[in-house]
């Protein structure tokens, strides 16, 4: 048992440290401004081609093969220098890495891994939140392709992706969840439209909705077999649940080291009470990069995914939450043309008990798979 | 970085969990079943756990803080009513001295709302775990240093915790040690305390543990409208919630422990700070969902709801609780002061 750095660890926490002097981009809070999004492809690769992100993942990808508890490291040292959190796309590797044939994995994977290329995800649609498998985007073979049609929402970053990891129906004559199956769908084409969705904190570079009306897409395209959708959509929202997988702790972190300098430089500003918040959201962030640490080392046992991200998911939505209402209380609304960022921050995360399955959702998970309560 | 616990400490646990399935209390009855006390205490005696911070090659204690807190969250789990904390802090006290062991069982004093250690000149102090102890240990400021010294027991008074007995200092003149060879430096006490923190956290975790077993089990089996209550999601949000403050205080608890022998005191102390903020939120939050789950049982005497919540009550006092430890972790930070040693 230990929290310590093995050599190996230490040598990489170093050289990360060192790298990081010189080039971080210094881009704001992923949460905040739409700058961040749009230089967030190139840190992605530079990040990437330094040796610093996708370290666990298999070679034959682009990883390193290395255990899960360098991702911690990562997150630990990206948080001190201020630096962006990792790009969070663990979770559509882990789907097509679980589902995809060879072929698929091979053609897809290394590109998204290395951010050369972009991608979203198109799974929830207007009709289709919280009940996922209601999907009604429809895909049907016409020669060696599927024609797509059907509306999706939520699709974060769709402006600036080149693929779409797509759930659509194609089979209606099977019980709901059977009849879904998954594609890697380009988004270079005609037939697809995409439209920003400005969130509640003014990004509009985050969110978008995509129309695909006669989209096409070829049927090697396909993870997993047909009617296999519903199983790989399983497989990427347990990944999406995991702050270990997300590599939020860093995003936390350094607005909860912005916050602690605000309050230092200046403490007799503050009340009593907006400096328990920040007391609180010190702790919470701490909580969490401790819970990521114990569920990394329990990979290395190889323990597959079970209903414990729901727990990971609750955990880490209370602690960005409560850094939001750090971020509210010591940073302040702002009136008047003042710095709004801490409005901001606050505002993004409400969405993280929505994203990702809701926090209903995810503590009838806790209650039934875990506790094993009975259902209604 | 790897932090699952050997193979030898999952064994640990796993025998003091049976072990305890066996001789704890199940029931609020059980409590006044002397026969089934003296059992435990005879069996927790034997299994050497009170020693496990008592010097073992020079003065490196016999095993780590995470063995003492798994052994730890274990008792809380099972509601052991049975001294543990207090003799394993002494013991740690008396090898960080020098000094060899005590006459009898011994424990600890703590000022009177239990937030610190006492010392020799503490008028209203308090033993915790008094139960059988003949003395308990305070601290002596001498220079530099810290000596310490031992006080007489005095009457057990009103009992807050039904499982873990609490009794005021005794009257006589504090005696010092007198076989302590060596002032404890601040950097000992602070790493004494982190291990009282860490070791509170663990109780509050079983603790937790506990609870949520409890009322899961009544939720499962109690029937409203032709159902078990536990199928409703507004019970079952509850519980799920339960469960995942207790998960988030594990993490924390288990490096609190880690960091009692692998950091430096002041880092110990902060990280075992941060755990003592978070569990103690959580175990009241938990232990009252337990006591809400239960409904009208909850809040009689005879369900084992309310001994938890008293439990936890003790345990998040000892050493400080949220006031004292989130001043800690901003003092750390550069806002504000510590004003934990004196």
């Amino acid at each position: 048992m230990d929290f310590g750095d093995s050599p190996q660890e230490a040598a990489f926490r170093s050289r990360l440290r060192d790298w990081l002097r010189d080039n971080n981009p210094g881009l704001p809070a992923s949460s905040t401004s739409d700058e961040y999004w749009a230089g967030q492809a190139a840190w992605h690769q530079s990040l990437y081609d330094a040796g610093f992100f996708a370290m666990s993942w298999p070679k034959e990808i682009g990883g390193q093969g290395l255990p899960s508890v360098y991702e911690v490291i990562a997150d630990d040292e990206l948080s001190r220098a201020g630096a962006p959190p990792r790009p969070s796309l663990g979770y559509l590797v882990q789907g097509i890495l679980h589902h995809g044939n060879a072929d698929v994995q091979r053609r897809f994977l290394p590109g998204l891994v290395n951010g050369r290329e972009r991608w979203c995800q198109g799974f929830s649609e207007p009709d289709a939140g919280s009940d996922l498998a209601s999907l009604t985007t429809r895909a049907v073979l016409d020669g060696d392709e599927y024609v797509i049609t059907g509306h999706k929402v939520w699709t974060s970053y769709s402006d600036a992706a080149d693929w779409c990891l797509v759930l659509a129906r194609t089979d209606s004559s099977v019980p709901k969840h059977r009849g879904i199956s998954a594609f890697i769908v380009s988004m270079r084409q005609e037939g697809i439209e995409q439209k920003p969705l400005k969130m509640i904190n003014g990004i509009t570079r985050e969110f978008g909705e995509v129309t695909f009306d006669g989209a096409r897409v070829p049927a090697a395209n396909m993870v997993g077999g047909p009617g296999e959708g519903w199983r790989l959509a399983m497989t990427v929202v347990s990944h999406e649940r995991e702050p270990g997988e997300l590599g939020y702790v860093a995003r936390y972190s350094k607005v909860v080291n912005e916050l602690t300098k605000r309050v230092r430089s200046d403490p007799l500003r503050y009340e009593a009470e907006q400096v328990r918040d920040l007391a609180w959201a010190i702790v919470e962030a701490e909580v969490l990069r401790l819970h990521v640490c114990r569920r990394l080392s329990d990979r290395l046992d190889a323990i597959s995914h079970g209903p414990e991200g729901s727990i990971d998911k609750l955990l880490m939505t209370e602690v960005e939450q409560a850094v939001g209402h750090a971020a509210l209380s010591v940073g302040g609304a702002a009136y008047a043309g003042a710095d709004d960022t801490w409005l901001r921050v606050y505002l993004y995360s409400r969405a993280q008990s929505v994203m990702g399955g809701t926090a209903q959702i995810q503590r009838n998970l806790v209650a039934t798979r875990i506790l094993e309560l009975p259902t209604s | 970085m790897d932090v699952r616990l050997s193979p030898e400490q999952v064994a640990l646990r796993d025998s003091a969990a049976q072990m305890l399935d066996r001789l704890a209390p199940r029931a609020v009855r059980d409590l006044d079943d002397s026969e089934r006390k003296a059992k435990l205490d005879a069996a927790v005696e034997a299994s050497g756990w009170r020693d496990l911070r008592v010097a073992s090659e020079g003065r490196n204690p016999l095993a780590s803080a995470v063995e003492a807190a798994i052994i730890a969250e274990e008792l809380g789990r099972a509601l052991a009513d049975t001294p543990f904390l207090g003799p394993t802090l002494a013991s740690d006290l008396r090898r960080r001295s020098g000094a060899g062991a005590p006459q009898g069982r011994e424990s600890v004093a703590l000022v009177s709302d239990l937030s610190s250690p006492a010392e020799a000149t503490t008028t209203d102090g308090v033993v915790v775990d008094s139960e059988d102890a003949i003395s308990a240990l305070v601290l002596l400021r001498s220079g530099s240093g810290w000596g310490l010294a031992a006080v007489a027991l005095g009457p057990a008074g009103n009992q807050v915790d039904l499982t873990r007995a609490v009794a005021a200092v005794g009257g006589t003149e504090p005696a010092g040690l007198p076989d302590a060879v060596e002032l404890l430096t601040d950097d000992d006490v602070l790493a004494w305390w982190a291990l009282g923190l860490a070791l509170t956290c663990a109780d509050l975790v079983g603790v937790m543990r506990g609870v949520i077993d409890l009322a899961t089990d009544y939720a499962a089996s109690r029937r409203q409208y032709g159902v078990p209550v536990g199928s409703f999601q507004a019970v079952q949000h509850m519980l799920a919630d339960a469960v995942v403050a207790m998960e988030g205080s594990r993490s924390t608890a288990l490096h609190a422990a880690w960091a009692v022998d692998a950091l430096a005191p002041a880092d110990a102390l902060v990280a075992a700070s941060v755990a003592k903020a978070y569990c103690v939120r959580a175990a009241r939050s938990v232990c009252e969902t337990g006591i809400q789950v239960h409904g009208g049982i909850g809040n009689t005497w005879d369900c084992l709801a309310h001994v938890f919540l008293r439990r936890a009550l003790l345990s998040s006092d000892i050493l400080g609780g949220i006031g004292a430890s989130l001043s800690r972790v901003l003092a750390h930070r550069g806002i504000g002061e510590d004003n934990g040693l004196r």
